[in-house]
């Protein structure tokens, strides 16, 4: 194969230099890029407000002046924290950290101020994006600043380099290409530092200050920029703007005329980017004819006397302030509208006096939480789940949310007339065996900041545990978090015991593998509480305040989502019949495989066929199971705790009890009749999916062939297509295998007693005997499987099982039935009765649909290999149905009818 | 042994697939996850997969070979969450260096294997450098945004161990991988560039990042762009993304590296998006499918697979690559 010369995508752009900057979104400063704002405000030493805010640990107002600059236009915020009474390593790191949390400033790059390498080097370790370090210079020697240069680098950020050396500050032409060059060179060639992440900052000072050496300041940094751009590639020049007009201080206009003028000349010499305070900036074609001509005077050093010119002309210019550009038009909508854009967009500017707007037209405070705050919520959830919010915004909401929740409470706990800490108590837990606790976390926060009180057990956390601990801390509602698959067997675990139990407690569900449809199929179905699955941390508000609620709405809630998921399970059944089929040969191929090198095969002690005539029935006592027999009766529920149930326990025991009196006349009066055959032979599995049974150990006779059908749905990898042929030995392993047969039943004598019964207009009785009948033929199944195992065939002489764990199905080797999953093909009955001579020798009958009669019978095989175990076959293609239909000369039509339930869509 | 990058010139290297997925398969119990080695040890252990290089090496051997008979160029070391910061959770800081130690020794061990038998073919190992379990630039308790649950000087020492452990095991590529939060991308990168410098080695780097969001984004909010821009300071073998979604739904994604950036492009999505019960079923053909339209593209130079691929699925996008 060669390599497509193709294969390589157009590169032009990403080939350029161009300095590539990033905060939450990408920053890319390209020769077409207009001048790049760099937000001033966020510095200690330029900003007295800042100053202040920063010492007297007030972030929440700090981080508004950010916002505003960056709504004001910043494309980079400069973030400077060098002041003596403040430490600002841990201020600039704080601020950083609380800047990364607020999406709609963290969007832009940030740039990191400091005179203090230390300082530079912690801010460095906290930003995500790109960032650019303002500034580092050669002012301490070359050895240092490679130093830095390379630690810049491997963080991973632009850099602006001062026009700064071991002698001092460049404040000519001459010494700021001198600098420059040296600085780029170093850079370029020792550190290998991308030209393109430098930026110079060639040194803007004040002009117009009366001192001849002034003069030239401006005009030197215009052309040094010039020079930069022209004779070091790639490079950015920046720069502080407002120096140049600080001996104005005092008169705005004036400044903001400099600033213009000083702008307009600079980024035609090349200065691309700079620290501005958009607010300080006129509109250069704006400045009136006079000022202009006499600003430009002094910037570009045209007139011996221009610093006297616009001193004079500067008394006149009367300061006007401006306006600020925030757009506040939202400030005019509705109430509702209001209180939702503050959350969506985070802003908690104005949330307490719209709170309090809300509270006043409110009949109760706690409306406002439940109806305008909500609705608010609502579409914050809606614009996550669409993608159009991310997490970090969706935080910022709920700490919008919890400013106003917390303003309310005082108002709703005088309501009440009564306090309450908390609205209610929510323990959330990663289940057992899972590690992943980011979802969790979001989630109890979002909660947190709506006054719930969180007890957060953190990962892998028992079942036993979270209930224990629900107990003890008398908690509202139950979060479980996962993220891996097996998370998901968990949780409908710890719903299982809840439920045994008896919790009342709502069950949340939540996590990145969680699902609705896997909520209502595999939990809801454990707890018969609520069980809610919450997509996102800012859904959990609503469904918690929904559930968490004094009046009935939590309870027509609850039944509102139970109902849901009722539809929903349905929906999950109905669909899950398209599904993928393996062809029957790789389903075959797929076949569940016994190591039989290493088998153990059970000789049976007996082999042929054994007729039982009359058993006695006191002996099947013992094995009967209850359980189907009260579903017989529309009771649900397991036995014996259905005897005892609240709801159905009075009749179950009635019921019981009449059982009891029936079986007991039954038992003494020999009323039915309980008989048997069974037969065990040499069997061999033949041609994947058929068995041989022998007439004897020669294996030269074959008595019968059973067909046997294949899973082929398609499954996960590694699990088998099984089929009840892989129980017994291929014929090519020369192993001789074994497998029996079997048909009760305790039928004989029920028609005539349901007769007699009817006749006497007593139906209760004559469906009794019926049931009683059917409970002794599978107690009879059970009882004849326990002799074959333990005695005939006598794999499991020492099988020691209880009445329950038959139930449970404990026994090694199975007895799967005709007509039932793991062999759903009926007609494969009428070999039973050919091999065993079933209605020779113990009457039973096959009638035309193959259901046996007397009803009270069960038929089946025997498999005796320690590895095989019940399986349902599940759905077949037409092409299995077809090679069945071939195996048991068979016409398609009539193996179709036989197999419809099984049929692939 | 082959040199990967002129590997890379010559043809789109395929990656393995999901290691977790073919470990869940095994049924390890506690006493399993625990072996010989870590029998007595205090704290349950199961659900811990990169300690079982050492406790279960014969089942990760038979998983990287199975990837390896699959066609898979390169396999990635069982070191997902082979730091301090992933393995306090099991509390087995300490063995942190003999997990990915022995991890990129029995990964190498079978690579060679492949390798002896068709030369023509060498096969690589790209340690796996997983995110941790924290997020360094994301605070975990929303009234105290301000926090962070991990520095980047705990992730930067974390991260050099474990690549110096890697290293020592001989892995070819270092692939960080799953990026959520890219500032622990960052400490990653910081970490290897030292242990690069210190050991006077080049060793390629490969980064993966990961889409979360609906909206496009990185976990920690970042676009897949400015996810771009904030880890190419550093020399990449390849840039791309992994997890989290399916191939087709990774498309936008990669479709912005490729254009955005000059290095070549990596990915390995999941088998589709979870179903309703967590679990990954779009099948090898389905994937390939998706897949095929990547290689119509021109878009990718490395193609493997992430959570609920298996063998087949790699052997299903081997062949595609192979008839490319």
């Amino acid at each position: 194969m060669s390599l497509d010369p193709n294969n390589q995508q157009p590169t032009t752009n990403n080939q350029k230099k161009w300095l590539r900057l990033s905060g939450l979104e990408p920053l890319i400063v390209t020769p077409e890029s207009n001048f790049i704002n760099v937000g001033e405000r966020t510095n200690v030493a330029g900003s007295r407000k800042f100053l202040r805010l920063i010492k007297d640990e007030k972030f929440d107002e700090a981080l508004a002046i950010a916002r505003h600059q960056v709504e004001g236009g910043a494309q980079i915020i400069d973030v400077n924290m060098d002041d003596g009474l403040i430490d600002g390593k841990e201020a600039m790191v704080q601020f950083l950290n609380l800047i990364a949390s607020e999406p709609d400033i963290s969007r832009v790059p940030v740039m990191i101020d400091s005179s203090k390498w230390e300082i530079i080097e912690a801010g460095l370790q906290v930003v995500q994006g790109k960032c650019v370090v303002n500034s580092i210079s050669l002012k301490e020697g070359e050895a240092t600043f490679i130093k830095q240069a390379k630690l810049i680098k491997r963080y991973g950020a632009a850099v602006i380099i001062m026009a700064f050396d071991e002698v001092g500050q460049a404040d000519n032409f001459d010494r700021r290409i001198e600098i420059a060059k040296r600085s780029y060179d170093i850079l370029v060639n020792a550190v290998k530092f991308p030209s393109e992440d430098i930026i110079f900052d060639l040194n803007i000072f004040p002009v117009a200050t009366g001192m001849d050496e002034h003069k030239r300041n401006a005009l030197d940094f215009i052309e040094a920029t010039r020079w930069v751009r022209e004779n070091l590639p790639n490079v950015s020049v920046s720069g502080g703007v407002s120096n140049v007009s600080f001996s104005f201080r005092g008169n705005d206009s004036v400044r903001e005329a400099m600033h213009s003028v000083f702008l307009y000349h600079a980024i035609k010499a090349g200065m691309n980017m700079g620290i501005v305070n958009p607010t300080m900036l006129e509109v250069y074609d704006e400045i009136p004819k006079d000022l202009l001509e006499r600003v430009e005077d002094v910037i570009l050093n045209r007139r011996d006397d221009a610093t006297e010119r616009l001193l004079t002309f500067a008394e006149s210019v009367i300061s006007s302030v401006k306006e600020h550009k925030v757009d506040l038009s939202w400030r005019e909508k509705p109430l509702q509208e209001r209180i939702t854009h503050a959350l969506v967009k985070g802003v908690d500017e104005f949330i307490l006096e719209d709170v309090e707007e809300a509270r006043k037209q409110a009949a109760k405070p706690i409306e406002v939480i439940e109806q305008h705050l909500m609705n608010g919520m609502n579409v914050v959830g809606d614009l996550f789940g669409s993608g159009k919010m991310f997490l970090p915004q969706v935080v910022k909401s709920a700490r919008v949310m919890k400013r106003a929740v917390a303003y309310l409470q005082p108002f709703i706990e005088k309501d009440k007339g009564q306090v309450s800490q908390f609205n209610g108590k929510i323990l959330l837990a990663t289940v057992k065996g899972d590690v992943h606790d980011i979802g969790k976390n979001i989630v109890g926060v979002v909660l947190n900041c709506n006054n719930y009180e969180i007890i957060d057990l953190g990962v892998m956390v028992s079942a036993e545990k979270i209930i224990e601990t629900a107990k003890n801390e008398n908690v509202d509602v139950i979060g479980l978090s996962g993220l891996i698959t097996p998370s998901l067997d968990e949780m409908a675990y710890v719903a299982e015991e809840m439920e045994r139990q008896n919790f009342k407690v709502p069950l949340l569900i939540g996590g990145a593998t969680t699902s609705k449809a896997h909520t209502a199929v595999k939990i809801d179905t454990q707890y018969s509480n609520a069980v809610i699955y919450v997509n996102d941390a800012s859904r959990a508000v609503t469904v918690v305040g929904n559930l968490i609620n004094d009046n009935n709405t939590a309870v027509d809630y609850v039944k509102s989502i139970k109902d849901d998921y009722v539809i929903v399970r349905e929906g999950f059944y109905n669909r899950s019949d398209r599904k993928e089929y393996l062809s029957l040969a790789d389903a075959r191929e797929n076949k569940f495989n016994i190591d039989w090198k290493s088998a153990t095969i059970a000789v049976p002690n007996f082999t042929g066929i054994k007729v039982i005539t009359d058993l006695d029935l006191n002996k099947l006592v013992e094995f009967i199971d209850w359980g189907p027999f009260f579903r017989t009766w529309e009771l649900h529920g397991k036995f014996p705790e259905i005897l005892t149930d609240a709801v159905v326990g009075e009749s179950a025991t009635h019921l019981f009890k009449d059982a009891k009196k029936l079986l007991q006349k039954v038992l003494d009066e020999k009323l039915l009749t309980a008989k048997a055959v069974f037969g065990i032979f040499p069997a061999n599995t033949v041609n994947e999916d058929d068995i041989e049974v022998y007439a004897n150990e020669s294996r030269n006779e074959v008595k019968a062939k059973f067909l046997t059908l294949r899973q082929q749905l398609k499954k996960k990898e590694g699990t088998p297509s099984m089929a009840l042929a892989d129980f017994i030995a291929p014929k090519e392993t020369d192993i001789t295998d074994y497998m029996g047969a079997f048909c009760v039943s305790t039928g004989f004598g029920t028609t005539e007693l349901a007769a007699e019964f009817e006749k006497d207009h007593d139906d209760y009785n004559s469906i009794m005997i019926k049931a009683l009948a059917d409970r002794l033929a599978e107690a009879f199944a059970e009882y004849l499987h326990k002799k074959v195992r333990t005695d005939d065939w006598g794999y499991a002489a020492a099988e020691m099982l209880t009445n329950e764990e038959l139930i449970k199905e404990g026994y090694k080797g199975i007895r799967p039935a005709p007509g039932y999953p793991a062999c759903p093909d009926h007609t494969e009955k009428i070999t039973i009765w050919e091999l065993l001579k079933v209605k020779e020798n113990i009457g039973v009958e096959l009638t035309e649909s193959l259901a046996m009669w007397p009803a009270a019978s069960v038929s089946g095989y025997y498999f005796g290999n320690e590895k095989a175990k019940y399986f349902g076959v599940g759905k077949i293609t037409e092409e299995q149905v077809k090679d069945f239909a071939r195996r048991k000369n068979m016409d398609v039509e009539t193996a179709k009818k036989w197999l419809r339930p099984n049929l692939a869509d | 042994m082959g040199n990967i990058k002129e590997e890379m010139q010559k043809r789109i290297l395929v990656l393995d697939g999901a290691m977790g997925t073919m470990i869940q398969q095994y049924r390890f119990s506690e006493e399993d996850y625990r072996g010989e080695q870590f029998k007595d040890f205090h704290v349950s252990v199961k659900g811990n997969n990169d300690m079982l290089s050492i406790t279960q090496p014969q089942a990760i051997k038979e998983i990287h070979r199975k990837y390896l008979v699959a066609g898979a160029d390169i396999i990635e070391t069982n070191t997902f969450s082979s730091t301090t910061i992933a393995m306090a959770d099991y509390e087995m800081e300490a063995y942190v260096y003999d997990i990915n130690y022995q991890s990129a020794k029995i990964a190498r061990e079978v690579a060679d294997e492949f390798t002896a038998k068709n030369p023509n073919k060498p096969r690589f190992v790209a340690g796996s450098i997983g995110p941790t379990n924290k997020t360094a630039s994301m605070s975990p308790k929303v009234n105290d945004p301000g926090f962070r649950a991990v520095t980047f000087n705990d992730l930067k020492l974390a991260y050099k161990q474990q690549t110096e452990a890697l290293l020592d095991g001989g892995v070819d590529v270092l692939l960080v991988e799953t990026v959520f939060d890219t500032l622990n991308a960052k400490a990653a990168l910081f970490a290897i560039e030292e242990v690069k410098e210190e050991r006077n080695i080049d060793v390629p780097i490969m980064l993966s990042g990961t889409i979360t969001d609906a909206s496009g984004r990185t976990l920690s909010g970042q676009t897949a762009e400015a996810f771009l821009i904030s880890v190419s300071h550093i020399p990449l073998l390849s840039i791309g993304f992994n997890c989290a979604l399916g191939a087709h739904q990774l498309t936008p994604h990669l479709e912005v590296l490729a254009r955005k950036s000059n290095l070549p492009v990596s990915a390995h999505p999941n088998a589709g998006l979870p179903n309703a019960f967590g679990e990954y079923d779009e099948t090898p053909e389905q994937m390939a499918a998706q897949i095929k339209t990547y290689l119509d593209k021109h878009l990718v130079r490395i193609i493997g697979g992430c959570c609920g691929t298996t063998p087949a699925h790699i052997r299903a996008i081997a062949d595609l690559v192979n008839h490319n």
